[in-house]
């Protein structure tokens, strides 16, 4: 009989699994991986904020991140350094703001591993509602601008001239970037959550001819891994999220190294 | 280049000017294209020509100034540039289909037009700089366009497929009827298929017949001397080979 709170971090999983795979698509085909992996770090600051002021941990890190974006916009119209350079210092600011403002904090005891690292076989029933819920908005908005965000992947400018509203669909698939690091934190934590979105979708590349073939490929690929890190990490008592992380790794690892398919990564 | 054709135009840009922060990149720029009619911009790197498109396509808005379109013009924009990831999956006929949801035939016959037919079910990875430029073309046909913008329509394709393209582009006029804006750096092949060539930098130097516009003093200033005497394999340095000082000259016209 399987224990209910492997059931729960299964269905956990498996939800997060199914939405970061299609936005991770897009994530790698638009180079922003080291965006996504930024804006995950700036999420430990909204932890502290919300447990410092005593509101809800999601909308803190929401909080966090419209900071972390409106600094970024600012800072990038200034021109003073390359965007990479300034997602470092962002990133690395951010969460290092966020260990210092945790570790001020007595009396409350925040789970930081389980923040970092994350913890899939505490998810409660709550956090399910959380996943199903944020993910269905997600897969819902992203199958919406599917078509017009292709384009500008493409080429923006084609895209806008051919009467693509490019700022709008730029806008949601942040937004959409946000949501899923939000509900993807529970499973693998908030460093290794941009793993969850570009390495299934790496690994489905091999073998589409579409993108929505990738798409769906990431998704079901992003499964497998979940449900074999968790198999992992209960069989052999190792980290839940690395159990998963290295599961998609290995993954990937063997996708390359197959015969056949189109090997262009 | 003035009111004497009202009405008759495409598309016509009056007076447009345009900044980007302090620099003036185009200074009251006059451009029109009449139905059925080539029309190549030249001019130097930096010479606003890319902008000026922009301006055309709605893309940006400029400073002062207007453009004007003939009501309910459909225009075919193909890109300078266009670098999809290696890892996204594309296929020509799935490339087609991005932001129009054309119909199977449509895309089949665009395709066939630029001669491209065959290569329908190949990635864009691998395709060849004269076969991407050809599909690209198809893409701007599919919108069954009443103007074609092309900017620099043959960069990286060696100098027989240039030839090709060129004729394939004045094919296309002929058999659509459709006008046609190309936008170029590299003028000598250009020539040969194009009813009028404006040459810009910043503003406009010189417009007119090719012929007539090569011995325009204005256009020799800015491209030099080499440049007017029909040298086929003079193509590239003409970036650096005008000086600011010359520029200054060509603008007292």
């Amino acid at each position: 009989m399987i224990e209910e709170f492997v059931l729960r971090a299964l269905l956990g999983g498996t939800g997060v699994a199914l939405v970061a795979g299609p936005l991770g698509c897009f994530v790698i085909w638009r180079r922003m991986a080291y965006f996504g992996d930024s804006l995950a770090h700036s999420a430990l600051l909204g932890i502290a904020l919300g447990v410092g002021l005593g509101m809800d941990l999601n909308l803190g890190i929401m909080a966090a991140f419209v900071v972390f974006a409106l600094l970024l916009v600012f800072l990038q119209n200034q021109q003073r350094v390359a965007s990479d350079t300034l997602l470092g210092i962002l990133s690395h600011g951010a969460l290092s703001l966020g260990l210092v403002a945790i570790s001020m904090m007595e009396g409350t005891r925040v789970d930081l591993l389980g923040y970092l690292f994350g913890d899939i076989l505490a998810v409660t029933w709550i956090d399910l509602i959380w996943i199903y819920g944020g993910g269905a908005v997600a897969l819902g908005l992203l199958a919406f601008i599917w078509g017009g965000l292709l384009a500008v992947t493409i080429h923006e400018e084609l895209a806008q001239a051919e009467g693509v509203p490019v700022f709008a669909v730029r806008f949601v698939f942040m937004l959409l970037i946000a949501l899923v690091i939000v509900i993807a934190m529970k499973i693998v934590g908030i460093l290794l959550v941009t793993a969850l979105l570009i390495i299934p979708a790496a690994v489905a590349r091999r073998f589409a001819r579409t993108p929505e073939q990738m798409a769906a490929g990431a998704a079901g690929a992003g499964v497998i891994a979940v449900v074999g890190g968790i198999g992992a990490s209960l069989a052999w008592d190792t980290p839940s999220g690395p159990s998963v992380v290295l599961v998609a790794a290995l993954m990937f690892l063997l996708s390359i190294s197959l015969p056949g398919g189109r090997g262009v990564l | 280049m003035s009111a004497n054709a009202e009405g008759r135009a495409l598309i016509e840009a009056r007076e447009v000017s345009v900044r980007l922060g302090k620099r003036e990149v185009l200074e009251s720029v006059d451009v029109r294209v009449n139905p059925g009619e080539i029309v190549t911009l030249v001019g130097p790197n930096g010479a606003g020509k890319t902008t000026l498109v922009r301006v055309l396509l709605g893309i940006v808005k400029p400073d002062s100034g207007r453009v004007l379109r003939r009501e309910g013009l459909s225009v075919g924009y193909v890109p300078q540039r266009l670098q999809v990831d290696q890892t996204l999956p594309l296929t020509v006929r799935r490339f087609l289909t991005t932001g129009h949801g054309s119909d199977a035939n449509a895309i089949s016959h665009s395709l066939a037009e630029v001669g491209a037919g065959h290569l329908d079910d190949t990635f864009l990875h691998d395709l060849s700089g004269g076969e991407f430029r050809r599909v690209l073309l198809a893409r701007g046909l599919l919108r069954n366009p009443g103007l074609l913008i092309l900017d620099e329509p043959v960069s990286g394709v060696d100098i027989t497929g240039q030839f090709a393209l060129y004729d394939l582009i004045s094919r296309i006029r002929k058999e659509r009827g459709c006008g046609v804006l190309l936008i170029s750096h590299d003028l000598h092949i250009v020539m040969a298929s194009t009813d009028r060539v404006i040459c810009l930098n910043r503003h406009i130097c010189c417009s007119g017949h090719p012929e007539s516009v090569m011995r325009d003093p204005a256009y020799v200033g800015l491209f030099g001397e080499r440049a007017s005497q029909g040298l086929a394999v003079y193509a590239h340095s003409h970036d650096h080979s005008h000086e600011p000082e010359i520029v200054e000259g060509a603008q007292n016209r």
